[in-house]
This record gives structure tokens, C-alpha cells and sequence, in this order.
């Protein structure tokens, strides 16, 4: 009985070391020639079909309901004219690597978990193995790639619609000024805020490809393993993708001091 | 000429059940080998643990002096080139039209220009019939086509070593003939060494030079053809002969109740052996034996009427 709750307790250490074990692998792979340029740009392409108007459609909301909330706030402090700069920051630090995530584990993850896990399944990765041909070289490399590099640019779309979306929602609904929502982006926000947003992003891609890749890799038993690994892979990448944010974001405040109007 | 595999001492277990334990045979150079087996008894563990998909607990596969079940990987995926397999369902890639299929492998491991792949490609199409099917996609033909352009596919790298996993599950009878014709023609053709996964007896009574038997987690028996068709040894016998008395039962053994129940039944008599596939054009393949030869050599008699022309692959019946 203890025995069989050690193995319960430790299973998903097992499981956390795999997927470390598998990373490592495809760090490997990313070095390995030659390249596969056709399956990355295809990738890359097919990833973002699939995430562009999902993501600008959730930017809008975010970053209305970010201007709504902070404008209603400030006013009360009467600070309108930093308005602008607030929503900036709120978006491109935190608004558009979270919903890059979100949509990047929600939409790009899960295919990927689909597609692999189905090629497993379907005996696909045997015969390619078989054929001397290492899939982590041929297949995940190429989408870890490609879904970092769709994460970056996501998190571009997402940082210019979410702030557009505030400067909408400020100065039609809220009666701000464009003039003091524009001319305040520099106030508080800074240059470093950006490179935090784009690194983010880059990991965020990161884990989603390779937790997806890993999981549809491992697909076992049948059609209902591949459902399985998709559904396993979504839940994983989100608390993966949250706590990564919560430490990449403290530790960049920690590094790069807020800047002071 | 094709390559050998020495297997020795090979244990697999998943978690705590032992699949097989102690594997030992030399699947001979070039010859055509059966291994067979009632369901589940892990004949396609065994293919993959060969190919090194699987890593056995313990025991060694040494294919030209490398060991499979240990060596890094970077030299697995060197000495896989020797092999072609076919996979149950072919495991074509769903994305690529068959003839992309066939051409992935050329495509990946050789310099070949596109003119020289197209010319391998057709060769291999035609050889096994499926010349005109190029652009269907895997999803929009039957099983038995896929089966076939697995084949192809297995053999586009000109392998040593051909294995085949239950190439006759869930075709008809007439396509299974085909199909086992198919595979003694390459043989001849291109003298590698073919392994069978399978549990159809008429595959097994008719197309090799040598059978293997797993049963109850070990090897029964391996040897020549007509050693295993003349044996006495109870679960060679029930399982070649198809029958139901013996020690497999509905659920792997009989238990002692069952067995002792049967005790006083007579076996019935061994069915005549049949004369092994020839290829079709008649020459005989560089492995092919004298039609009861191994029986003449070891002073063992063939059932009556074994060896006769035009003899059916009837099996016996309870």
C-alpha cells in the first residue's frame, strides 16, 4: 500500500524529468543539420492561421477592460493625463505575453499535441524512426521554432491592438484626451518594458511547443490518449506558462527599476 | 545478401508482467522467418525490441557486430538504414500523397536528384501493383493498398533486413496470397532476410524457410519449417495445426481441470505438409530447400501425403 502511494506521490517528478529530459533533447536537435526550413515555415504559417484573429480578438476586451478599470481609477486620483502610460504598461508587460499565452497553449499547443499524437498512435513516428530519422529533429524542432517565432509576433499584434483598444475606449467612452493618452506612453513605460514583453513571449512559445510536443509524443492508447495528451498538454502549459510569468515579471522588476514621471 | 540477427537471452517486461523471457535464435542470412504466436503473446514487442523501438530488460540483438538493444543512439539510427519495415496499418504518413510516401525516405538519406527518385519510386510502385495510385493521400485507399505502399515504401532504401508485422491482418484471403507471393518473389529478388510477424497459419505453413513459436512468455520453438510442421510437441502441434486440443487455451493456458479433460481424446493425425511457396518465375530462391529435405536429413517421417503437387493449405480441423 505505501508502496503504491510512493509511486503515486513520485510519478509526477518522473513525469517533470521526462519532459526536462525531452527538452534537452530537442536543445540537442536545434543544433543538428540539416535544418528542416519547408516543415518550420509551414509550421510557422499553419500556427499562425490559426492564433491571429483569435488573439486580436481577445486584445480588444483586454485592453478595454484595462483602460476602463485604470482610467476610472486614475480619475478618482486625478492623474488623467498618465492615463495613456498606464494602459501602456499593463498591456505590453503583462496583457499581451498572457494572452499570447493563452492563445498560443489554447490554439497552437493543442494542435500540435493533436497532430503528434495522432502520428503516434498511427504508428507514423515508429516508421519514421525506423527509417533512421529522428522525429525530434524532423517534427518538434522545426515547431518549437515556429511557435516561438509566432509568439513574438503575437505578442507584437496583441501589445498594438490592446493599446489601440485603450486608446479607443479612453478617449471615446472615457472622455480622455488623445493628445495626453498619446503624449504619456513615455511617462512611466520604457524601452526595457518592451524587451521584457518579447522574451516572454519567446518563452511562453518555448514551453507551449515543447509541452505540446512532449505530451503528443507520448500519446498512448488509442484515440482517447491523443484527446488525453491534448487536453493533459492545454492544462500543463497554463500553469507552466502563469507561474513562469509571475517569476520573469518579478524578477524584471527587481532588475530594471520602475521608471519615475 | 541479406544480414543476421542474433538474438540472445532477450527479457521484456512492462512494469512488473514479463512479456517474454529469454529469447534466443539466429534469424538466418537472407532466409524468410515466421514468427508466430497467439494473440498477445508480444510477437510485435519482439519486432520493435529488434528495431530498437522497444529496449529490452535484458539479453542483446546483434545485427554486424552492433548491439541494438545497447548502443547510443546515433548508431541506432545508423544501422536502421539496413532495415525496411511494414507496419500493421503501413504507418503511412498521413500528410503526403503515397508517392511522396515512398520518396520520403530517398529524400531524407540520399543525394538523389528528383529525376532518379521518381525513376526508384515507380519501380517500387509497380512491384507492388499500386502503379497509377501516386497522388491518392493514405486516408482515401483501402487497407490492403496502404499495406502495399508500406511495402514500397519499407523497400525504397533497398534493405538487408525486411520485417513485416501481421502483413495479412484484415485482408482477404485472395490479397493474403498475393501479398505472400509478393513477399517470396522479393526475396528471391533481393536475398535479404525477412522476418514475419503473423498468426495466419496458411502464411506460416507455406511461405518461410524457418518457424518461430512464442508461447507463454517464451520461445517454444524456432527451426526449419518442416521441423515445426512435423513436430510433436503439443503447442507447436495445436498451434500449426489450428486446433483445439492442447495446453493454449481461450485465455493463454488451460488450466489443469480443462487439460485433464481432454486427456483421453486422440489427437488427430498431423495434416500433410505442403510444399513451400516457390516465386512465381520459377527460379528458386539462394535459401530455398529440397522439398522435404530437413525431414530426409533427420530421419523424421513426413505425414502421409506431404510434398504433393497441387496440394491444398488445409488445416486440420478440431
Amino acid at each position: 500500500m505505501s508502496n503504491l502511494t510512493a509511486s503515486r506521490v513520485l510519478k509526477p517528478i518522473g513525469t517533470a524529468g521526462s519532459l526536462f529530459a525531452f527538452a534537452l533533447d530537442v536543445l540537442r536537435g536545434l543544433f543538428r543539420r540539416p535544418f528542416q526550413l519547408r516543415e518550420f515555415i509551414q509550421q510557422a504559417w499553419f500556427l499562425a492561421s490559426v492564433t491571429i484573429v483569435p488573439t486580436a480578438l481577445v486584445a480588444i476586451p483586454f485592453g478595454a477592460v484595462i483602460a476602463l478599470q485604470v482610467g476610472g481609477l486614475i480619475k478618482q486620483f486625478g492623474a488623467q493625463s498618465f492615463t495613456g502610460s498606464a494602459s501602456v504598461l499593463a498591456v505590453i508587460q503583462q496583457a499581451a505575453p498572457i494572452g499570447t499565452a493563452l492563445l498560443i497553449a489554447g490554439a497552437g499547443g493543442s494542435a500540435i499535441a493533436a497532430d503528434l499524437g495522432a502520428r503516434k498512435i498511427r504508428e507514423e513516428l515508429d516508421a519514421m524512426m525506423v527509417l533512421g530519422i529522428d522525429p525530434i529533429q524532423r517534427l518538434v524542432v522545426p515547431r518549437v521554432l515556429a511557435c516561438m517565432m509566432v509568439a513574438v509576433f503575437l505578442n507584437g499584434m496583441v501589445s498594438v491592438v490592446g493599446v489601440s483598444g485603450g486608446y479607443v475606449f479612453n478617449v471615446v467612452l472615457q472622455d480622455g484626451t488623445p493628445g495626453a493618452y498619446l503624449a504619456s506612453f513615455t511617462a512611466l513605460a520604457q524601452l526595457p518594458d518592451l524587451w521584457i514583453g518579447l522574451i516572454k513571449a519567446l518563452i511562453f512559445g518555448l514551453i507551449a511547443a515543447i509541452v505540446a510536443s512532449y505530451k503528443g509524443m507520448n500519446a498512448g492508447g488509442g484515440p482517447k490518449g491523443v484527446g488525453d495528451a491534448v487536453n493533459e498538454s492545454v492544462v500543463i502549459t497554463f500553469l507552466l506558462l502563469f507561474v513562469v510569468n509571475f517569476i520573469l515579471s518579478t524578477v524584471y522588476l527587481q532588475i530594471v527599476p520602475p521608471k519615475v514621471a | 545478401m541479406g544480414v543476421e540477427i542474433k538474438i540472445e537471452g532477450l527479457t521484456k517486461s512492462f512494469g512488473k508482467q514479463l512479456i517474454w523471457g529469454d529469447v534466443t535464435l539466429t534469424v538466418p542470412a537472407g532466409e524468410i522467418c515466421v514468427m508466430l504466436g497467439p494473440s498477445g503473446t508480444g510477437k510485435s514487442v519482439l519486432l520493435k525490441t529488434l528495431i530498437g523501438l522497444l529496449k529490452p530488460d535484458r539479453g542483446s540483438v546483434i545485427i554486424e557486430g552492433t548491439d541494438i538493444a545497447s548502443c547510443p543512439e546515433r548508431e541506432l539510427y545508423e544501422i536502421r538504414k539496413l532495415f525496411g519495415v511494414l507496419f500493421q496499418d503501413g504507418a503511412m504518413f498521413g500528410s503526403m500523397n503515397l508517392y511522396d510516401n515512398v520518396a520520403f525516405p530517398l529524400r531524407e538519406h540520399t543525394k538523389k536528384t528528383e529525376s532518379q527518385i521518381r525513376d526508384v519510386v515507380m519501380e517500387k510502385m509497380d512491384l507492388v501493383g499500386l502503379l497509377g495510385a501516386e497522388d491518392k493521400l493514405p486516408g482515401e485507399i483501402s487497407g490492403g493498398m496502404r499495406k502495399r505502399a508500406g511495402l514500397a515504401r519499407a523497400l525504397v532504401l533497398d534493405p538487408e533486413i525486411v520485417l513485416f508485422d501481421e502483413p495479412d491482418s484484415g485482408l482477404d484471403p485472395v490479397r493474403t496470397a498475393f501479398l505472400n507471393q509478393l513477399i517470396v518473389d522479393l526475396n528471391a529478388q533481393i536475398d535479404a532476410t525477412f522476418l514475419i510477424v503473423t498468426h495466419d497459419i496458411n502464411t506460416a505453413r507455406t511461405v518461410p524457410d524457418n518457424i518461430g513459436l512464442l508461447y507463454h512468455r517464451h520461445l517454444a520453438m524456432f527451426g526449419p519449417r518442416e521441423m515445426l510442421l512435423s513436430s510433436e510437441e503439443p503447442v507447436v502441434r495445436q498451434f500449426l495445426n489450428a486446433q483445439r486440443v492442447g495446453p493454449i487455451g481461450m485465455s493463454e493456458e488451460k488450466d489443469a481441470d480443462e487439460l485433464a479433460a481432454e486427456k483421453d481424446q486422440d489427437l488427430p493425425p498431423l495434416p500433410p505438409i505442403p510444399m513451400q511457396l516457390e516465386p512465381s518465375n520459377g527460379i528458386p530462391r539462394r535459401s530455398q530447400r529440397e522439398p522435404g529435405a530437413w525431414c530426409r536429413e533427420n530421419g523424421v517421417t513426413p505425414p502421409p501425403g506431404s510434398f504433393e503437387e497441387g496440394m491444398t493449405m488445409a488445416t486440420g480441423g478440431s
